[in-house]
């Protein structure tokens, strides 16, 4: 891969730090009046998904990390890995570990596309998509004519998530779910 | 793609840095202090280490020339105090390369001026009264640091008698730096990187802060003198306001011999550390000889100061171009 010098750290940019894959979220220009420039940069490391901050002497480089995001759809899992097919037509499929998995485990659905994080052709995170669909399989029973305000419930879906739901939400119903804050939209 | 031509501040945000820049232009005229215009190209750079200079190819009249694009009036300035101008100020776009960021921008304006016969105390009080007069907002107070002080208050360490290896390793667990990175550096560079990193921050925060008494090996185109605890120092302050660096001001050194040593010294250790030499200014060499008044100076980053006047997160907030889509 090639290397990146510090004033090509754009946000997004992937490069290998101290071994692992990171994706580069801030660069900030340190210079004092009459002083060496330097870097503050926020990085994200990919295998983690933690965010950290390192300072860099400017001009100083790092290695790309061959990372690549890719859209595939969720098949199904034989208990050990969790499997994903390339939704370019070309029916190539990945299998992806727990760990690589991660919370996204509860947000999986047949037939939904993710979004997939390789990093040397190995599969080391999975985005849901923003807002997925998902079918209530447990709830307490609806409140008849509590439809407008107050209360909320817990709901399980069927990826296992648990949300909050407002009370008048039944078993059965498909409700539309941010993935990111883990929160009720609406009916579907 | 659709080519990005918008200007990367909002019309409205040009009001009102025009209004701003005619209140500094005001500021001054009422003080009997002359607005000047000097070039932006010179033949003649700064040699400064740290400053990346740009250049370009010019026909002049004595056949093709490198000349220098400023990285601040300075020079130009001196040159005219050494003519006899008295009191001077100018709004100077300047360059430094590569700094690019929410505070940086390699072409910026910068607001200079100088006062013969000035203290640097007297300086350091105009200043401040000029960039209170310019913010919507009462900043707080005026409130004095030395350099010293504050790595006692912040780090716990003393700037001049610190160990370099402790300097070393402080700046690195500081600034999540890889130890190894700072393995070749010198003492300025750890103190500078404390500086950015943990100090600055702390600056300016519900108070105008101004820093005195910085390193003697900081001085730049400062003088040097004692401080009351007997240690070389740069007779040279900066402000900050919102832990942002505003002006850099000097007690300015009127020595031709030292000038040009300084000059000397910086272009060794570009040749130390494998970076271009920068011609040396013979003339501001040759009008220092003459003689410049005794007196004070100071630059201050306009465009960062409207940035904060206006509270806008990024430079080019305030710029009508910035370096992205000049």
């Amino acid at each position: 891969m090639a290397n990146y010098s510090t004033n090509e750290f754009k946000g997004g940019l992937k490069v290998m730090l101290d071994g692992d894959p990171c994706s580069i979220v801030e660069n900030e220009l340190v210079k004092p009046g009459k002083g060496q420039a330097f870097n503050r940069v926020k990085l994200r490391n990919l295998m983690t998904g933690r965010v950290g901050e390192k300072t860099f002497k400017s001009g100083d480089s790092l290695e790309g990390a061959d990372v690549m995001d890719l859209e595939m759809e969720y098949l199904y899992t034989d208990g050990d890995m969790w499997h994903f097919m390339k939704t370019d037509g070309s029916f190539e499929q990945y299998a992806v570990e727990k760990k690589a998995l991660g919370d996204t485990e509860k947000w999986l659905k047949e037939q939904v596309p993710y979004t997939i994080t390789l990093w040397n052709d190995k599969a080391i995170s999975v985005t849901p998509p923003n807002f997925i669909e998902l079918e209530v399989v447990e709830t307490d029973p609806g409140l008849k004519g509590d439809t407008a305000q107050g209360g909320s419930k817990p709901a399980t879906l069927s990826s296992g998530a648990v949300v909050r739901v407002p009370l008048f939400i039944n078993q059965g119903e498909v409700l539309k779910v941010d993935t990111r804050s883990g929160e009720y939209v609406s009916r579907a | 793609m659709a080519i990005d031509w918008q200007p990367s501040a909002s019309i409205e945000t040009l009001r009102e840095r025009a209004r701003l820049m005619a209140s500094v232009r005001s500021f001054f005229a009422q003080r009997d202090v002359l607005e000047v215009e000097t070039p932006v190209l010179g033949q003649g750079g700064s040699t400064d280490v740290h400053l990346v200079s740009l250049h370009t190819l010019a026909r002049t009249g004595r056949g093709q020339r490198r000349l220098w694009l400023q990285t601040s009036p300075e020079f130009h300035m001196k040159r005219l105090l050494a003519a006899g101008s008295g009191p001077i100020f100018q709004l100077a776009k300047s360059f430094r390369d590569g700094e690019i960021g929410t505070r940086h921008n390699i072409e910026f304006t910068m607001l200079e001026w100088y006062r013969p016969q000035f203290t640097l105390d007297k300086l350091i009080d105009e200043t401040a009264t000029l960039v209170m007069s310019l913010l919507p907002n009462f900043p707080g107070p005026l409130v004095h640091y030395r350099y010293r002080e504050l790595f006692h208050t912040h780090l716990a360490i003393d700037p001049f008698t610190t160990s370099l290896e402790k300097l070393r390793a402080i700046a690195a667990e500081r600034a999540q730096m890889s130890a190894h990175t700072l393995a070749d550096e010198g003492r300025d560079t750890c103190l500078d990187l404390l500086m950015s990193v943990v100090i600055e921050p702390q600056l300016g925060q519900h108070e105008l802060s101004v820093v005195v008494d910085y390193p003697a090996s900081q001085a730049a185109l400062a003088r040097r003198h004692q401080d009351a605890d007997g240690q070389w120092v740069a007779s040279r302050f900066e402000l900050y306001l919102n832990g942002v660096e505003l002006a850099n001001g000097y007690d300015e050194l009127t020595d031709a011999a030292e000038q040009r040593a300084r000059f000397a010294a910086d272009n060794a250790e570009r040749r130390r550390l494998g970076l271009p030499e920068v011609d040396v200014d013979e003339r501001l060499l040759a009008a220092l000889e003459h003689g410049m008044p005794e007196g004070a100076g100071v630059a201050l980053g306009v465009d960062r100061l409207i940035q904060l006047a206006l509270g806008k997160a990024r430079l080019e907030d305030v710029l009508a171009f910035s370096m992205s889509n000049c």
